[in-house]
């Protein structure tokens, strides 16, 4: 993952000699986490979670729960390790060669970051939304049907029928497209396109949606639809999302985590975060002091 | 003559510094002030000075020759000319032997006397070119120098030489090109007159030896195309079927399943069969596949030729694995991670992502590699002629010998021919045909990659 340095200062250009400051007072040893991590009855615990790129530790220590039916929002400058912490949860780090992840991951009492579980039902159960809307080049329909094909679960055309309307219906494209669902996915909007997205994840019924920045390559509008369905989906989903905007955290989410330098340095119900931060760091972070 | 280029080069050297120096004391030191960077002024001065020269020189090269044969062949006795073209011919050509010395036996008077006019214009045109080639420059140079001033353009000057340079040399590849076709053409269309275009496009023998005595047996001349075209797809098909299969899925394991370092070695090491002298794939498959079939053949109770459509085809598709594995290989690498992860996130298993996911997207570039790799089996040549054989049969069956295009051509061509009879000019013929079929096949890939590409942009 990689993002400009330019862009990350674009809010407050002026601040980029701070940046170097903080970055440099920074000592590099764990930090305690402020605020609670822990929910009860979480959907997803993770316990001392450690992530090494070769050499590079990228995440050190991570507690953190999400709980059911809830949005949980990871902001943090850039190669904070959101991203990263976020692919643990469904093992897409496996698929980055040198990638090493350590630490607990409890999801129904088992630990899915154990190599002896099978990634595939884990995705499964862990649908996934990537930062650049990304359809096959298929159509709208086959890009749908592609998840509960793959695993067999739907017995008959019928059944994936419905499935297809109603995980573009969840996914708020339904009316959009209904009459061309034979048309290749990769010729709708930017919005559109990850609309898509997210109906091929739900299509296969996941608890969890994970989100990457879902937004970041769409406009004020098309960004305003998906965050009214995200709060939608929240009734049936457990919902992470990675975000650089503070203001999208602030609509949508329930609890946010904010990581820097690969510590997760507060996490906290997200008004009482954003209005009442307990760390020095969240509150430059969020009141754009750097970042 | 490679001392007068050298000359020529010396001189623009050095034209090249003074012309530098020119624009440099022009300016005053001053470089700013130049249009031109001193550089361009210098090239300017050096390309005039060494450009007109070099193209008087190859011009001088080319023509004289002609020039001074002319000038002889005017000054011989009346009655030599008379005798005729050919009579004169051979007289300058004794001439030229004398010339240079290579005259076995007493040539006479006359000969010896031209000979000597020959040798007096071989060294007047040398001394001249000498004199051009040192005069030449330094005129052109001195006329340049003059032109450089703080405000003068050398630069662009500069620039629309190096652009004429570069459209001559692409120029000279597509009027080559479309040399061939219409030569090819011609030829062809001297064929049709003598053979009907329906009798050799959809004729089913091919025979075309043609009688030279009236008396002559076994020798029909039948130009029926037809069992050529059907040999060449036959092997082909063959070929294509080896190369297919295992260049995509050699191109798939290398891009999907293999650790970096394996890639790094085998990747060359496949490529390196499409480097292989096809010459040395044609004694493989003569002397090695082709009796190994037969005697397996044999083992099995099957009448194998020893000459078989199928060691050829066998053989021509491991020659071209390469081009279908390294193309495939290259739009497989092309499909965008961000496909994989999509399908990886939605718990596809690594075969499901290629199968349903990155095949299908790649689909359109690999048709294209194919295609590309179908016209390079039809136009191959050295396998099917040392493996293939000549008899045109007109049959289906791999384990019989069959003969190809390009096979008939090289034997119509080979050896002592007369050029106009319907027997070489078939040749012609053929290969018009053939490069129809491939420019065709070539246009439908280049269609089919470029389609490909604006999937994801």
């Amino acid at each position: 993952m990689y993002e400009s340095e330019a862009k990350l200062a674009e809010p407050n250009a002026t601040m980029r000699s701070g940046v170097g400051n903080v970055r440099a007072t920074v000592p590099r040893e764990h930090r305690q986490t402020v605020g609670n991590t822990r929910v009860d009855n979480p959907r997803i615990r993770c316990n001392k979670l450690n992530v090494y790129y070769g050499d590079t530790h990228a995440i050190h220590d991570i507690n953190l729960d999400v709980g059911n039916n809830e949005i949980l929002a990871l902001i943090g400058p850039s190669g904070c390790g959101k991203t990263t912490f976020l692919r643990c949860m469904n093992r897409m780090n496996d698929t980055i060669p040198g990638c090493r992840v350590e630490g607990e991951i409890i999801v129904d009492k088992q630990n899915v970051n154990s190599p002896e579980v099978d990634v595939v039902p884990l995705r499964a159960r862990m649908g996934m939304v990537f930062q650049k809307p990304n359809p096959f080049p298929k159509s709208i329909y086959e890009n749908v049907a592609f998840g509960p094909r793959i695993h067999g679960l739907t017995a008959n055309k019928a059944e994936l029928d419905e499935v297809v309307e109603t995980s573009l219906v969840k996914a708020g494209l339904w009316d959009e497209v209904k009459e061309r669902l034979d048309q290749p996915g990769t010729g709708l909007s930017g919005g559109q396109q990850q609309r898509l997205c997210i109906a091929r994840a739900i299509a296969v019924q996941p608890e969890v949606i994970l989100m990457d920045e879902p937004c970041s390559a769409l406009d004020p509008i098309a960004t305003a639809v998906i965050e009214n369905l995200m709060v939608e989906l929240r009734q049936n989903f457990t919902i992470c999302i990675v975000t650089h905007s503070m203001q999208q955290a602030a609509r949508v989410s329930n609890r946010t985590a904010f990581f820097h330098l690969g510590d997760l340095i507060e996490v906290g119900e997200t008004n009482e975060l954003f209005i009442r931060p307990g760390h020095q760091l969240t509150e430059d972070y969020i009141t754009g002091r750097f970042g | 003559m490679l001392s007068l280029v050298l000359v020529l080069l010396l001189f623009s050297s050095i034209a090249y510094y003074v012309g530098r120096r020119r624009a440099f004391s022009a300016a005053g030191g001053q470089i700013r002030q130049l249009h031109s960077l001193p550089g361009y002024n210098g090239l300017y001065v050096a390309l005039w000075c060494g450009l007109p020269a070099l193209l008087v020189l190859l011009a001088w090269l080319s023509l004289e020759g002609a020039i001074i044969d002319n000038l002889v062949v005017a000054a011989l006795p009346r009655d030599i000319i008379e005798q005729g073209a050919e009579r004169v011919t051979l007289v300058l050509n004794e001439i030229q032997n004398v010339v240079s010395g290579t005259i076995y036996g007493e040539p006479d008077a006359t000969v010896l006397a031209a000979a000597e006019h020959y040798r007096q214009l071989k060294s007047i045109s040398h001394g001249a070119l000498i004199g051009l080639t040192l005069v030449l420059p330094l005129a052109a140079g001195a006329y340049a120098l003059r032109k450089i001033n703080p405000r003068f353009e050398a630069r662009n000057a500069v620039e629309g030489v190096i652009t004429g340079l570069l459209l001559t040399s692409s120029t000279i590849a597509v009027l080559t090109t479309v040399g061939i076709v219409l030569s090819v053409l011609f030829e062809s269309l001297r064929f049709f007159q003598s053979v009907p275009i329906t009798e050799f496009l959809f004729g089913l023998e091919w025979s075309p030896q043609t009688a030279i005595r009236e008396d002559q047996v076994g020798s029909s001349g039948a130009f029926g195309a037809v069992p050529l075209f059907a040999g060449t797809m036959l092997i082909a098909l063959i070929a294509m079927l080896v190369a297919v299969p295992i260049g995509l899925m050699s191109a798939i394991y290398l891009s999907e399943y293999a650790n970096v370092r394996f890639r790094a070695v085998a990747k060359p090491l496949l490529e390196i069969l499409a480097g292989v002298p096809t010459v040395v794939y044609g004694f493989f498959a003569a002397l090695t596949v082709a009796p190994f079939i037969r005697d397996a053949g044999g083992l099995l109770g099957l009448d194998v030729a020893s000459e078989s459509a199928l060691a050829a085809g066998l053989v021509m598709g491991i020659m071209i694995i390469p081009f279908v594995s390294s193309l495939s290989d290259d739009v497989i690498n092309a499909v965008p991670q961000a496909m994989r992860d999509g399908s990886y996130g939605i718990g596809a298993t690594r075969s499901e992502t290629i199968k349903r996911v990155i095949i299908p997207a790649a689909l359109p570039g690999i048709v294209g590699g194919i295609l590309l790799a179908v016209s390079r089996a039809i136009g191959e040549t050295m396998i099917v002629v040392m493996a293939a054989g000549l008899a045109a049969n007109l049959t289906a069956n791999p384990l019989e010998a069959v003969t190809t295009v390009t096979v008939q051509i090289v034997t119509l061509l080979v050896g002592d021919q007369e050029f106009d009879s319907p027997k070489t000019l078939a040749a012609f013929a053929l290969g018009l045909v053939l490069f129809v079929v491939t420019l065709f096949l070539n246009v439908i890939a280049l269609y089919i990659v470029r389609k490909y590409r604006e999937q994801y942009e």
